[in-house]
């Protein structure tokens, strides 16, 4: 019961986070809410009974990959959006759209998907259950992600070392 | 087992425990700092409130509180106040995880010295410490001066750039201890070889990854010598150039109790933790591993001090490049042989 009770709020304030995040005008505040979508979404995990997951998704995404986005928005000094009206048409059937929509869903989910609900802890994840499936059953998928990665780190080379001259820029310092 | 009501009261009174000596332990450090900081530049430091100043903290606490709050016009004002808060309370927080000692029985209830004792202790650290970055990254944006924005760009650099090769360098010890418990971690340095040299990990040939962790240590921490986000003469004070009064408090102990929490560690992993000679009564028994932890902490924030009073600041290209280009690589060396030696003993 506490479990669910918990397990609830952090839901809704992992809701909440991201709603805000798409109502923030300041890029600053959107991450910052994209901070409280990660943090809730650890909660989570930590009470399905996945504690080392939820540890890594503090430490990456919350720690690390959010850091270096708050960075580059303190870096361009980027400041508010500006809001133009948008299209009427988006507000009047997008969003009832997107709320019946997302209740279907949730609704075929539940009812018509013949998977039932995990209990909140009957998943144990420990370090070692992960290690086993990334390094064993997962090995190919997982080796082929990290060249994925290395791409993702050449193109961004290329892109920001893309001067005048032609060349590959010199790096300074 | 323990009921609700009984587990929620031993939590209650554990957390206030430990909030009153962590404080205390804060308060001390900054006295202590400028104590040793004082005899190490022939001065004599605190002198005037108390014997050896011993009152001095208390002295600044109530300066710290009555002093004139100033708030420039110019800044971003929510994020303002909640910089420094989350800097604190990311401090705080992770010495819910840190035990200082074994299961002690006191009036037949059987608990453990800490406030909690979970299986991903170490991993719960490195999240709480790794969030602390917002602090000092916000203050440094929100105060909208560039001193503060420089101070606070660096900041979230040299943290991110240094965390990397203090988790690396953390990784040996796991793989000799085979848990992320920092309970397991301590209990697996138990015991000496020919019973003079103690199992600490920094004699089972971590004693690289040691270094490597203290030099990241100290980039986390922003101290001297890599305090660039700070730099006094170069960015006036830094990410906290804005902050007055009691918002600059909280900078400044979160500062310290993030030193704290470093030292904590390390004697944790590397330095044997509560471990060392027992004697004497059953009385003493019991409070010695508590003195001994103390002690190693003593020494940590001891060498802190000494490092500050000693070494000049690094260049900030300099930083980087030590960070990416000398701790990484040799975090990872280090890794690699010690999976290697344990991988051929098992």
């Amino acid at each position: 019961m506490l479990h669910l009770t918990i397990f609830l709020i952090f839901g809704a304030v992992c809701v909440a986070g991201a709603v805000n995040l798409l109502v923030q005008r300041h890029p600053i505040n959107s991450a910052l809410s994209l901070i409280v979508v990660m943090a809730s979404l650890a909660v989570e995990y930590l009470l399905l009974g996945a504690e080392f997951v939820a540890a890594v998704q503090v430490i990456i995404y919350a720690g690390a990959i959010m850091v270096l986005f708050v960075f580059v928005i303190m870096l361009l000094n980027a400041g508010e959006e500006e809001r133009t009206k948008g299209s009427r048409v988006a507000m009047i059937f997008g969003i009832p759209g997107m709320l019946v929509g997302s209740g279907l869903v949730a609704w075929v989910l539940l009812e018509r998907s013949g998977t039932h609900a995990v209990e909140a802890g009957a998943l144990p994840g420990p370090p070692k259950t992960i290690a086993w499936l990334l390094f064993h059953e997962f090995l190919l998928p997982f080796e082929v992600t990290s060249v994925l990665v290395l791409i993702a780190i050449m193109g961004a080379v290329v892109l920001a070392g893309h001067s005048d001259s032609g060349g590959p820029a010199k790096k300074e310092g | 087992m323990l009921s609700v009501g009984t587990f929620v009261l031993i939590s209650i009174i554990k957390i206030v425990i430990a909030l009153i000596v962590l404080l205390t332990a804060v308060a001390y450090t900054v006295w202590l700092e400028r104590k040793v900081v004082g005899h190490i530049q022939n001065r004599w430091g605190p002198t005037r409130v108390g014997p050896f100043g011993l009152l001095q903290p208390l002295a600044d606490g109530v300066k710290f509180i009555f002093k004139e709050d100033l708030t420039s016009p110019h800044v971003y004002r929510p994020l303002y106040i909640a910089a420094p808060m989350i800097s604190l309370i990311f401090a705080l927080t992770s010495i819910a995880v840190i035990p200082v000692g074994n299961w002690v029985t006191v009036g037949g209830i059987h608990t453990p010295l800490q406030i909690t004792d979970v299986n991903m202790g170490l991993l719960i650290v490195l999240g709480i410490t790794s969030m602390g970055v917002y602090g000092v990254a916000l203050a440094g944006w929100s105060s909208n001066s560039k001193y503060s924005l420089l101070g606070g760009l660096r900041a979230s650099a040299q943290m991110v750039s240094y965390e990397v090769s203090l988790g690396l360098s953390l990784i040996g010890v796991l793989i000799m201890a085979g848990s992320f418990s920092l309970r397991d971690i301590v209990d697996a340095q138990g015991g000496a070889y020919w019973h003079v040299i103690p199992r600490w990990n920094i004699f089972q040939g971590q004693i690289f990854a040691f270094f490597i962790y203290l030099t990241a240590a100290f980039a986390e921490t922003n101290r001297i010598p890599f305090d660039l986000p700070e730099a006094e003469t170069e960015l006036v004070a830094g990410y906290h150039t804005e902050y007055s009064a009691m918002k600059f408090a909280m900078f400044f102990m979160a500062e310290y109790a993030n030193m704290i929490t470093v030292a904590c560690l390390a004697s944790l992993l590397f330095l044997g933790g509560w471990h060392g000679p027992l004697f004497g009564p059953a009385w003493l028994q019991a409070i010695l591993p508590l003195f001994w932890f103390a002690l190693r902490i003593f020494g940590f924030l001891f060498v802190y001090i000494w490092v500050r009073g000693t070494l000049p600041r690094f260049r900030y290209d300099q930083l980087m490049a030590f960070g990416w280009k000398v701790l990484l690589p040799l975090a990872i060396a280090n890794l690699m042989i010690t999976g290697l030696i344990v991988a051929l003993k098992s």
